[in-house]
């Protein structure tokens, strides 16, 4: 071993720490207060009238206290009535939204689309993901009138941005190598898509669609509300009418079918591996 | 049977991978590309079958020149050129089966292949070649629950079954243990022999590679440095192309083949 170097000999024995994310000093102190200041201006901004929201536990806790009591029965045929067109809704439009996804998707991986396809296809994604359900949902129901129709159009239109962005992102993630042997075999452009890119992707397609799917029933709940049919109808008709018995029953049904898809969508997702 | 004629690739950043290579295979022979990392040995095999699009100059397959076919004739000139990757590049979700039927995707329609109903004597053919690696009965394993030496056999098999006249051969051992190496290119070899293909063998492993091949060219900075017998690589040689080093060693292991191999194994 020969004697340590003098650029050796100037750093042992000095302690050693992770370097800064942010490398200047000010800066860095900066952020932080600010950051801070930012906080507790915007939490005294949020003004709170004490004795409302006093007079507003009596209503919560009725409403709470209902879930005690759920009410299937009175408005028995309502609630069926509104699962059903929720359910539906939900289902057309996952099976419509994903279909036109995966060519959108394939459309808006850069690495495998031309560029004009490419911008299309992105443009379409981000209106999708520009224009919220809601928003979409009134627009819909302004043209098609009230009832399931408009609520199906919003949930596959919304599916169409939400699946496809995130199945081409999967897609430009994709194992360049096995892509490439496909490609050096003389195979044609669809059967590469085949062979070389559709299995590195399956799985996580599959996964998002089940995911999807759980998301568009809940926001067929919320579509009732202005009007787009569904289940959200049904709730928002008892909420107007006080009938919170019936709503904690809406609500339960709602929460055990999200959950139900969760587990068999954690299910499936562990399958296709 | 293969030519390059001042073969050139600059790539966008300026990088100049190939400068003006000449080269020219011969049926039947098995060559290695030998050289530094960064050389532009697998930009050459690449440049080929036109993974990567050369630059200029003119490559000659036969009688065909490949450098401005279309899309769908290069789609049938490219199944006369098998490929055997680097970390073999099978598709792992696909079965051992469906990554050497794809070899056959050149020859057979989208919908069939879609389907996976390959002519009888593909799937014949598929079978014959798994027998001959060792692997029949691993025909219905996922790929990725193979072994790197497994995976790398298949990779052989899908080249093989499209039936190609010139085997391009992309680092086939830089994932794999010395034994299973020798047992990839003896096997790369003699399957060449025996069909009268010629090959391409990009390999760093400069002892492996004179084990093997009848012809060695050095690469360096994207010229060819070398060009003859596994013979002829002297310390001097070796300098020329990869830089000052001790090379007696390298070279020692040539003299007694056998002898060595059972040792590292």
């Amino acid at each position: 071993m020969s004697a340590p170097s003098a650029e050796l000999q100037a750093v042992l024995g000095r302690r050693w720490r992770k370097p800064p994310l942010i490398r200047r000093t000010w800066l860095r102190w900066a952020l932080g207060l600010g950051a801070l200041v930012y906080l507790a201006a915007a939490i005294s901004s949020v003004e709170v009238n004490w004795s409302r929201v006093y007079e507003g536990l009596d209503r919560g806790g009725a409403f709470i206290m209902s879930f005690a009591r759920p009410d299937f029965v009175t408005r028995g045929s309502d609630i069926w009535d509104g699962l059903m067109e929720s359910l539906i809704m939900t289902v057309a439009a996952s099976v419509v939204g994903i279909a036109i996804s995966i060519p959108i998707g394939l459309g808006a991986a850069r690495n495998i689309a031309p560029l004009p396809v490419y911008l299309v296809c992105r443009g379409i994604v981000a209106l999708s993901r520009a224009l919220q359900e809601i928003i979409v949902a009134i627009l819909l129901v302004a043209i098609f009138g009230f009832g399931p129709l408009a609520g199906f159009l919003t949930l596959s239109f919304a599916t169409i941005g939400f699946l496809s962005k995130l199945l081409a992102e999967d897609i430009e993630a994709m194992d360049r190598s096995q892509a490439e042997a496909i490609r050096a075999t003389g195979s044609g452009w669809w059967q590469w898509i085949n062979y070389g890119v559709q299995p590195q992707v399956m799985p996580r397609l599959i996964g998002l669609s089940m995911y999807r799917i759980d998301i568009n029933f809940r926001e067929s709940a919320i579509l009732g509300l202005v009007g787009a049919g569904g289940i959200g109808a049904t709730l928002n008709t008892a909420f107007d009418r006080y009938e919170f018995d019936t709503a904690a029953a809406i609500l339960l049904l709602i929460i055990g079918i999200v959950m139900a898809l969760e587990y068999l969508s954690g299910v499936i997702r562990a399958r296709v591996q | 049977m293969l030519r390059l004629e001042k073969l050139v690739k600059t790539y966008r950043t300026g990088d100049q991978a190939l400068k003006s290579v000449d080269m020219e295979v011969p049926k039947g022979q098995v060559l290695a590309l030998i050289g530094p990392s960064g050389a532009g040995k697998s930009t050459l095999i690449r440049c080929i079958n036109r993974l990567v699009e050369p630059s200029s100059g003119k490559v000659w397959l036969g009688d065909t020149e490949l450098t401005h076919l279309g899309a769908g004739a290069l789609r049938r000139e490219r199944r006369r050129m098998g490929m055997i990757f680097q970390e073999y590049a099978l598709v792992e979700r696909l079965t051992v089966m469906e990554n050497v039927l794809s070899g056959r995707l050149g020859y057979v329609g989208f919908w069939r292949s879609f389907a996976r109903r390959f002519p009888q004597s593909d799937v014949d053919e598929a079978f014959r070649l798994l027998d001959r690696v060792g692997l029949l009965a691993m025909a219905d394993k996922r790929a990725d629950e193979l072994s790197g030496g497994q995976r790398q056999r298949v990779g052989i098999c899908r080249a093989l079954i499209q039936n190609p006249a010139l085997l391009l051969v992309d680092e086939p051992t830089a994932s794999l243990d010395p034994k299973t190496s020798r047992q990839i290119m003896r096997l790369i070899c003699e399957l060449c022999a025996e069909r009268g293909l010629a090959a391409i063998i990009n390999i760093h492993d400069v002892a492996l590679a004179q084990m093997f091949v009848s012809r060695v060219i050095g690469l360096r900075f994207g010229a060819i440095e070398f060009d003859g017998p596994p013979t002829a690589l002297t310390p001097d040689v070796l300098t020329r192309i990869y830089g000052e080093e001790d090379w007696q060693a390298t070279i020692q292991k040539v003299d007694d083949e056998d002898a060595p191999a059972e040792v590292v194994a």
